[in-house]
């Protein structure tokens, strides 16, 4: 009986702080002025949290049908592999396309550092590019 | 005691994705829009998940397992496309 209740209390903690990590890292999407910024939320608290959610999940199916229910960790490891790998391709296109970023953060990326020279808080270093539109403009360029 | 915590968790998550839509909305650039759009999926991979625990059923993994793959894989050819110009090359 007492095993039941521990259980119970260790599922609803796991979907609470899920849904709060959650919430978190959707609403540091939300609130950031950048794009390098609002990269952060995402990739680490809304991990974390679907990660909370799944085992939650297992050790609820696990404990009321009383079999080893284990699909969710799949899941939960793909996520976990593959959020990192978004991250990065994400933050790669940001620095392609020259995305507008805020002077004053610590730490300059070589990427960054021959923009850095405006006065003003928010930097405007080029308006973000499409890629298409922006090679036909070098294409054009050397052909004169 | 499970009832009130799922309660919370699907209100957050809920509310996780309506700030997601909005900054898919709003967004300034593209990648922008394209991480609310990954981050949107996530939240959906998360409700569905709690809604398998809401209905007792475990029916809906295998669709969980589906949005996850796809998401993935669709997030890194638009990634590809801005990056390179092209998918496959």
């Amino acid at each position: 009986m007492t095993f039941y209740v521990i259980a119970e209390g260790v599922i609803a903690f796991l979907l609470v702080a899920g849904g709060i990590f959650a919430f978190t890292g959707s609403l540091g999407m939300l609130q950031f002025k950048d794009f390098f910024m609002r990269l952060h939320g995402p990739t680490k608290g809304t991990t974390l949290g679907i990660g909370c959610i799944l085992i939650a999940s297992m050790l609820y199916f696990t404990i009321t049908q009383r079999e080893l229910h284990v699909q969710e960790l799949l899941i939960t490891l793909f996520l976990f592999i593959t959020a990192p790998v978004t991250g990065h391709m994400l933050a790669k296109t940001g620095l392609h396309m020259h995305l507008r970023f805020i002077t004053g953060t610590r730490g300059s990326v070589p990427e960054f550092r021959d923009e850095d020279v405006g006065q003003s808080r928010v930097a405007r270093p080029a308006r973000a590019k499409h890629p298409w539109k922006y090679r036909k403009a070098k294409r054009s360029r050397m052909r004169r | 005691m499970l009832d009130t915590a799922l309660l919370i968790g699907l209100t957050l998550i809920v509310l996780a994705m309506a700030m997601n839509v909005y900054r898919l909305a709003i967004g300034p650039d593209i990648p922008d829009r394209l991480l609310a759009l990954d981050t949107l999926y996530v939240n959906s991979i998360a409700l569905i998940v709690m809604l398998g625990l809401w209905l007792n059923t475990k029916t809906y993994f295998e669709a969980a397992i589906l949005i996850a793959m796809l998401g993935f894989v669709s997030t890194m050819a638009i990634c590809r496309y801005l990056l390179r110009g092209d998918i496959i090359e």
